[in-house]
């Protein structure tokens, strides 16, 4: 190992910066697949790889994935609610592997909600009532 | 490294590794990489969470899910429910000890979020083997601005402007300490730092030691820089054998990283740090002593002046802090003293860690700012007292501090209210003690300590506390006289004003705040031969009160003598003859009809047995029936 110079703490900290934003919280966005049984039965668990791969690709450090139990709102799954800091949460139904993508690349780095995959705005779906 | 997106925290502090948490991380891992998770979850091991009772415990975030006492078995839930379907394991939920309330987040433990971290800002959050992590929290980037852009003069100024006083127990500024050192001139001097932490029921600097170890490290770096030392050596006990290898580890990962070693950061500042290991005895905390076991003398305090400052470890301008007190001040450097003045007192600035434990519901390690009542931190933070019964007395200070009774517990921990008491604010060890607790056992419990941890050197403290023990050890066995009580208070003056080191100064104070709160316990010990909590055998009689006494025969099922005897639903009796005075019945006995008497009662109550079986030998008897 080489020996640091003071700038280098600097850069080993950045390189952290993301497994510290799941530790610590204060993340941008947050993005929950909703698994459970039926949830992952309609291939949430696609999704949710799909997701991972892109957030490790995109480099970006402040957006965490998260899951959850299932939505529970039968026809629409597998589902994934993007939560950007400040606004309120935005559900997607009907999701799989690209059309995840196009969310994390849409919405969360860009800002732009994918309106004809938007089933619920607002408030999440319950989330008790997991069949 | 793939991005992952659970991060599980799991508690490797010593408490939960003797609960199991090696062979949990292990199970852990082996589930994950069977459901093929490894690239999703990231499994650390990291120091004391501070929740020691609960243990193993584990964190999971993002969410902050606190899992408690879970075991191997509990390993392929935890992964098929809440990692794989995200719904997290409720049975290992949190429960409020006094309302029963489920708490599945850590932030909303009352435990945790009463809390203030700064010494412990790194606790449960970091791996403590690896310096990156600890680097990317902020970590040596004090060192790195006191190395490469203060000057001597500045650090000591910062210092002295926070009012951070050592933790150790004496409350001594820190940064005076370090302005005294650094104004002696010296071709070598040396920074030290006093790992031995001995009082019974403390275990403050041994967690930050577990979870943190660099931070004590860039402390010292920091201190160094200011004093001009190039040397450092941390003293740690033996028993702490993880504290030692995470402290090892760190020193190599500092050192391969040119953090320690010469020409530090590219700059000519050097040091070198060392570990040097203690045998464990009480008296080598004191500064003196300390420095002398070093040397590979026998640890005997000296007497001061010269104070270490001039003439310390090999007669070198030295200086001695706590850990405590290390990890305190990267964050002074970095965030500044006013920043670190915003918590506690004018006088008693910051936080302070305490390791509670007794008779309390949440057994474990916290940090508070200085100035919270002691209420608040037995029964918001600690939980309250357990099993239903009532606080009775607080500890604080170990066997150098004194007992505190419930009126004063409205008393503000600061080092200057504290020692209005008659206690001191110590370490940091706080043992709570109930109504179950007799305290002239208590008195003399600590007195044991100080009596076998002396180290010989001053005849008052030799001799005086194996005499106080002596007349304490008559008194719990029933034979101690009047006059006692005032004999303890002029041989406790007398040891307190001849004695050398603080071991010898402080050794009285368990038994002088006992006689000042507890006065009664002493008088009916000495005068009716009564301890009124059963605790000491000689002094107590246990018997039946047959008007509250349902016959539901728990105390009898609990007598390990079998000395207890009735018929169900009617009242029983404890035969006087059988009775060892363990005192499990009248622990048991959720009716309160176990009743302690004076040890008078037991030849009446034996007489009266003898009497009944005589008549119980005539048929006439029908109560027996």
């Amino acid at each position: 190992m080489p020996k640091l110079a003071a700038d280098d703490l600097k850069k080993i900290k950045d390189s952290y910066r993301s497994v510290f934003t799941i530790r610590e919280g204060g993340q941008r966005v947050t993005i929950t697949v909703h698994m459970g049984t039926s949830g992952i039965a309609a291939g949430a668990r696609s999704v949710m790889e799909a997701l991972l791969d892109e957030l490790h690709n995109s480099g970006v450090s402040d957006v965490i994935a998260n899951a959850s139990a299932s939505s529970g709102v039968p026809g629409k799954e597998p589902m994934a609610t993007v939560e950007v800091a400040g606004e309120s949460p935005v559900t997607y139904g009907g999701v799989d592997a690209i059309i995840i993508k196009k969310i994390f690349r849409e919405h969360v780095l860009n800002g732009s909600p994918l309106q004809q995959f938007i089933v619920a705005k607002e408030s999440e779906p319950s989330c008790e009532a997991e069949s | 490294m793939k991005t992952h997106r659970i991060s599980v925290m799991l508690c490797g502090g010593t408490g939960c590794i003797a609960s199991g948490s090696m062979k949990l991380r292990d199970a852990m891992v082996e589930e994950i990489k069977k459901r093929g998770l490894q690239d999703e979850v990231n499994v650390v091991l990291t120091g004391c969470n501070g929740f020691c009772a609960q243990g193993p415990v584990m964190t999971i975030y993002p969410e902050d899910i606190f899992y408690q006492k879970v075991t191997v078995d509990d390993i392929p839930l935890i992964v098929e429910e809440h990692f794989i379907k995200g719904r997290p394991v409720e049975k290992l939920f949190y429960k409020e000890p006094v309302k029963k309330k489920v708490i599945p987040l850590m932030r909303d433990i009352p435990f945790f979020s009463l809390q203030v971290l700064r010494a412990l800002r790194n606790k449960g959050l970091i791996d403590a083997e690896k310096i990156d992590e600890y680097i990317a929290r902020d970590g040596y980037q004090a060192a790195a601005k006191a190395i490469t852009q203060m000057t001597s003069e500045q650090i000591i100024d910062e210092m002295k402007r926070s009012g951070l006083r050592g933790r150790g127990g004496a409350g001594f500024p820190a940064g005076l300490k370090w302005e005294l050192c650094a104004k002696v001139e010296g071709d070598q001097k040396y920074i030290l730092c006093n790992g031995d932490e001995g009082d019974p029921g403390a275990f403050m600097d041994r967690s930050i030691m577990e979870a943190d170890p660099h931070v004590v490290l860039e402390g010292m770096l920091i201190g160094a820089k200011a004093i001009g030392a190039s040397k450092g050596y941390i003293y740690v006990r033996a028993e702490y054998p993880l504290a030692v290898q995470r402290l090892k580890i760190a020193i190599d990962q500092a050192k391969e990283y040119g953090l320690l070693g010469d020409n530090i950061l590219g700059t000519d500042f050097s040091l070198d740090i060392e570990i040097y290991l203690g045998a464990g005895a009480f008296v080598c905390g004191e500064e003196t002593a300390l420095m002398r076991s070093i040397e590979g003398e026998r640890g005997m305090p000296r007497p001061r002046p010269p104070f270490p400052a001039q003439k310390g470890l090999w007669d070198k301008p030295s200086v001695l802090n706590n850990v405590e007190t290390y990890a305190n001040i990267p964050m002074i450097i970095l965030k500044g003293a006013d920043w670190f003045r915003s918590m506690g007192t004018e006088k008693s600035a910051g936080t302070k860690v305490f390791a509670l434990s007794g008779a309390i519901n949440n057994i474990g390690l916290i940090e508070v700012p200085m100035g919270i009542p002691l209420r608040q931190i037995i029964y918001d933070i600690g939980g309250g007292i357990p099993k239903g019964r009532k606080f009775k007395a607080v500890q604080l200070g170990g066997p150098s501090g004194g007992c505190m009774p419930e009126p004063l517990l409205d008393t503000p921990v600061t080092y200057e209210d504290i020692v209005q008491t008659g206690a001191i604010v110590g370490s940091g060890g706080m043992v709570v003690m109930d109504n179950f607790n007799c305290m002239v056992n208590v008195a003399k419990f600590f007195l044991e300590f100080t009596a076998d941890e002396s180290c010989g050197k001053c005849t008052p403290c030799r001799v005086g506390t194996t005499v106080m023990l002596d007349i304490l050890t008559r008194i719990t066995e029933g034979k101690g006289h009047e006059g006692d009580i005032e004999l303890l208070q002029s041989m406790s003056k007398d040891i307190i004003e001849s004695s050398l080191c603080g071991l010898g100064q402080t050794a009285p104070n368990p038994v002088l705040t006992t006689i000042k709160y507890f006065r009664d316990e002493y008088e009916s010990h000495i005068n009716e031969k009564w301890c009124k909590t059963g605790v000491c055998r000689d002094l107590c009689t246990f018997y039946i009160n047959k008007e509250k006494c349902i016959g539901c025969g728990a105390c009898a099922r609990a007598c390990p003598k079998k000395a207890i005897s009735g018929e169900k639903k009617k009242p029983h009796e404890i035969d006087q003859n059988m009775c060892i005075q363990c005192r499990v019945c009248y622990e048991t006995c959720k009716f309160d009809s176990v009743m302690i008497g004076p040890r008078s009662m037991r030849e009446e109550l034996k007489k009266k047995e003898e009497k009944e079986q005589t008549t119980d030998a005539e048929p006439q008897s029908v109560e027996t029936a």
